[in-house]
Formats: structure tokens, sequence, C-alpha cells
């Protein structure tokens, strides 16, 4: 235990020691060198990805125990790092265009994925804590980064305050969690409890005080009130960021946490995640329907998603993770692929957020068209597409712990949440377009919109080696 | 004499934690007082800290602690900062004046 084993955690030792060479870089050559930062940041999480592809499998702890690397954890940072720096990618022209072409901007986004990296292996519940106010603090910065803007001032500033609520919660969990359990240690709280054992209502506070701070990081109802807001008043490239690498750690999180440490007090908190996965799933089909704002529909849309997610964590049982696992996969792609579109709506020059904007698409820019209606037709959750799987595999796990209410619940939020994704492909397709988005999108769009909506393509023919990669990761969770 | 025991703290503490919530819902006036009442939750998450590690004879909580006040530290710069950038768009720091989005 108390040995470093510093190899375990050399992704994230890098991932360290180039944000602050990347930091000193951009330094010396000014904002003139965004875009060689910002190249490097990509280059240093392509590294990383590859480095802990090729380890997949591990199962070893580093730090003295407070970190751990298994199977499980390196599935969710290949997602967090795919998902970051592709929104990275994303955000290259658009910064320099807005005029926001600041070197911090690559940098915060890797120290972000640093702290994502680092909750995402975290086996102590400070280990917990710090990688994830090392992603908040990051992420607080970049949702103001456009600093004379007054929408994302106030998104950043919204984002800071609930945030901070939300870590001050978790930290009150915290400690009464080390107070009526007497470590902080995920292994050693783990070993204190088994099933239907008597437990101190102390430390059933802390769980609760816990969840709800975890809650926060995931939007999750009712802790959702930030998204919209943060979603829409956020640069769109790091309304993108947002969406995709952030939920998945805190989601990665969130199970480590139920599962590991507490996974034999699941009837204690069964019904916490229960309840807000129905209420995200309700929350998430409803408020959408009257938005015009496509950003906001997004955050709607996300929230919706991870009350699907939740329900394979209610369940409790491996074939649940394995279910949001392979929910989050989809989630991010096909996330991926939507904000690669929003990010090409521009019109003379200006960014357009409207869903009306998206009139007519289909004449206009056919092959944005047909790739938005698959991811939309894949978000709603339509066979055969992909997005099927994944609310098929939840619902199956939902069923199988006797969850019916959850799966219930779930389909018929996905019927109604269907309503708002066909409305899309519908002004896409049937009605006259108003005014065409300006052309070209750029190389680094076509070719990320070309890819996300071939993988949903190609995962809908064959699935099953995304679902060897989930089944190894979640039995690494349940083993350890 | 009164013996002031773990009880004592953990109460003191959870008074401090439940005004650091209340100062952020019902505060209409300044954010700045919202950056207070957020350092007031995580100083009495320390003071619950240090007293359970008293109380359990393990140093665990109070390197928690000291944790706890680093990352507090950069919190408040974060947010500070934060507010600063918000303040020269729109003149106010009124928690009412938050409003330019809704829905």
């Amino acid at each position: 235990m108390s040995e470093m084993n510093i190899t375990a955690a050399l992704p994230e030792v890098f991932l360290a020691v180039a944000g602050m060479i990347l930091l000193m870089l951009g330094v010396f050559r000014g904002n003139g060198g965004t875009r060689l930062v910002l190249t490097l940041t990509v280059a240093c999480f392509a590294l990383s990805f590859v480095v802990i592809a090729a380890s997949m499998g591990r199962h070893e702890a580093a730090m003295g125990g407070l970190f751990i690397a298994d199977a499980f954890g390196d599935f969710m940072k290949l997602l967090v790092l795919a998902g970051s720096g592709i929104t990275l990618i994303m955000a290259m022209r658009y910064i320099e265009r807005e005029d926001m072409a600041r070197f911090e901007y690559p940098v915060l986004i890797l120290f972000a994925t640093l702290g994502m990296l680092l909750m995402i292996s975290a086996n102590d519940m400070l280990a917990l804590y710090l990688g994830l106010e090392l992603q908040s603090l990051s992420l607080y910065v970049v949702a103001a980064f456009r600093r004379d803007h007054l929408r994302s001032s106030e998104a950043g500033l919204k984002y800071f305050v609930l945030g901070a609520l939300s870590s001050g919660m978790l930290l009150y969990g915290i400690s009464m969690i080390y107070g009526f359990a007497g470590t902080t240690s995920f292994a050693g709280l783990a070993a204190q409890f088994s099933v239907g054992a008597q437990v101190p209502i102390g430390l059933i506070v802390g769980i609760v005080f816990l969840t709800a701070g975890l809650a926060f990081k995931i939007s999750a109802v009712p802790f959702h009130m930030w998204t919209p807001d943060v979603y829409e008043g956020a640069p769109t490239p790091v309304t993108a960021f947002f969406a995709t690498a952030p939920k998945v750690a805190a989601m990665a999180l969130v199970i480590r946490v139920m599962i590991g440490p507490f996974g034999d007090l699941v009837d204690q908190w069964q019904q916490i995640i229960w309840f807000i996965s129905i209420a995200s799933m309700l929350l998430g089909a409803l408020a959408a329907i009257s938005q015009t704002n496509i950003k906001r529909l997004m955050a709607y849309s996300s929230i919706g998603h991870i009350g699907y997610a939740l329900i394979g964590l209610a369940a409790g049982t491996e074939r649940g993770v394995n279910g949001i696992l392979l929910y989050m996969t989809i989630y991010v792609v096909m996330n991926l692929g939507t904000f690669a579109c929003i990010l090409c709506m521009r019109q003379k020059e200006v960014m357009v957020e409207r869903i009306e904007d998206l009139k007519g698409l289909s004449k206009t820019h056919p092959a944005m068209a047909l790739a938005l209606g698959i991811f939309m037709f894949s978000m709603a959750g339509i066979p055969p597409l992909v997005g099927f799987f994944g609310k098929f595999y939840i619902f199956l796990a939902a069923i199988e712990a006797q969850l019916y209410v959850l799966a219930v619940v779930g389909v018929l939020s996905s019927v109604i949440g269907a309503y708002y994704y066909l409305r899309i492909v519908k002004l896409m397709y049937f009605d006259d377009p108003i005014e065409a988005f300006d052309r070209p999108i750029g190389r680094e769009m076509s070719v990320i919109l070309a890819a996300t909506s071939l993988i949903i393509v190609l995962l809908t023919v064959g699935i099953s080696p995304l679902l060897d990669g989930t089944a190894m990761a979640a039995a690494s969770l349940f083993s350890g | 004499m009164l013996e002031i025991g773990l009880g004592h703290y953990l109460t003191v503490a959870a008074i401090l934690f439940s005004l650091g919530i209340f100062g952020i819902f019902l505060n209409r006036k300044n954010v700045i007082i919202i950056l207070m009442s957020i350092e007031l939750m995580l100083l009495a998450v320390n003071i619950n800290l240090v007293a359970f590690s008293t109380h359990l004879q393990d140093l665990v909580g109070q390197v928690f602690a000291l944790f706890v006040l680093t990352v507090a530290a950069a919190e408040a710069a974060i947010g500070l900062a934060i507010l600063v950038v918000y303040f020269r768009n729109r003149g106010s720091i009124s928690v009412e004046d938050i409003n330019m989005m809704k829905g």
C-alpha cells in the first residue's frame, strides 16, 4: 500500500508536466503561439490516449493507495481524452475567429482533463476531492473565457457559485463519512460495510450529501439548474467540451463511489439514484420541448441522457454498469457530432443558435443535414441506430434488477423526447431554407462530422467490439 | 464545568454550514456575500474534519483540512476573478441583475 508505483499514473504525471511546460511556452510565445500550444495539447492527449489504450486491462494501485488504475478507469479515461481532444480541435478556428485566441485556453482544458483523469482513478476521498476541484476550477474559468461578453461571464459566475456550493456539500458529506467510518480510503470503507448491516445515521447523512454534490457535477435533477444557463452562455466549443468529457468523468466518479466503497449499502442509496434518475429523464424530456436555443436544448437533452444512464446505476449490477459505459460512449460520440454541427451554424460571419436557423438545411448543406439527422435519430433512440442499443441495454439491466417503474418511465420519456429530436429533423428536411449557413465549414469540422456519423453507423452494424470493452471495464469494477 | 466534546464541535460546524447555504440562497444583494458564504461552508467542513481527527486519533482528517484550505484559497481567487470580469461587463454585482439567461 505504501509504495509509490508511479508508472501506474504515468499518463497523469505526463499530462501534469506537459501542462506546466505548455504554460511556459505560452508565456514566452504570447498569444501568437495559441495554435502551437493547442496543437501540442492535442498531441499530449493523443499520446496519453495511446499509452492508456496500450495498458488496458491492468489493475494496480499507486501513490500509497490513493490512486487506482483499472480497466474501468482506463475505459473512461479513453472517452475523456477523446472528448477533450476532439472538442479542442473543434475550438481552434472558433477561438481565432471570435477573438478569444489566448494560449491559456488549451492549457486550461489540459488541466481540466488532468483533473478528470485523477478523479476517475481516485481511490480515496482526498484524491476524489482534489481531482474534482482541479477539474471544476479549470472549468469555471473556461466558461467565462470570453471575458468581453456578458453572457459568457454570467455563465462563468453562475457555474462558479453553484459549483462551489456543490463542492461544499460534497465536502461536508466526506467529512461525515470520515467521522463515522474512521477512514477516507475506498478500500477501507468497502471493508467496513456488509450487506444488511446496521449503518450509523451520520454515515447515511454523509452519503446523501456526497450524492448531492456528485449529482451537481453530472447535472442530474434536482441539481441541474446551472446546466441550461451555462450551456447557453459559455462559448460554443466550451459547451461542446462541457457536454462530453466532464460528464463522462463525473459519471465515472459516481459509479466508482457508489459501487466501490458503498457497494454493500445499495439499499441505502438506491432510492436516491432511483429518484434523481426518474426526475432527470422527465425533466430532460419535458423542459426541452419549449426551447428555441439549440444549446439550451442540448443542455436539457444531456440532463435526460444522464437520467437514462443513472438507471443502470440504480440497478447496481455489473450489467447495469456495463449499460452505463456503453451509453456514455454513444452519448459522447453523438454529442461531439451534434456540437460540430452547432459550431458550423454561422450566417454572414456570425454564430447563430436558434433552432429555426436549421430550417431547410437539407437543401443548403445536404451532408451536414444527413449527419445531424443521424445524430438526432440516434439520440431519440430509434432503431436501428446505435442510440437505441444504448437505451436497450440500460432498460434490460433495470428489468433484470426488477426496477420496472424506472424502465417504464424511461421508455415513456424517450418517446416524449423523440418529439424534439424529430422536430429538428423535420425542420431540416421539410421546411424551406431562410438563409444558408456560411461555407466552407472547415476541413477539421468535415472530418469530425464524417467520423462521428460513421462511428454511429458502424456501431449500428457491429456493436460487439464495444460491448467487449465495456464488459471488461465493468467486470474490473466488481472483481476488485 | 461544561466538557466540550465532539458533539459540540459538530453542532457548531453544522450551524455554520447551514448559515453558509442560507447565505447563498437568501441573499439578494451582493455576489461578494455569496463568496463569503462559500468560504463559511468550507471552514465549517474544516471544523468537522479537525474535530473528527482528534476524536479518532487519526491524522488523515487534519491533512484533509490543510488541502481544503488550499483549495478554498484557489477557489476564492477564481471566484473573485470571474466576478471582476462580470462586473466589467455588467457594471453591477447585484444578485438580482444576474438575469441575462432564463428558462
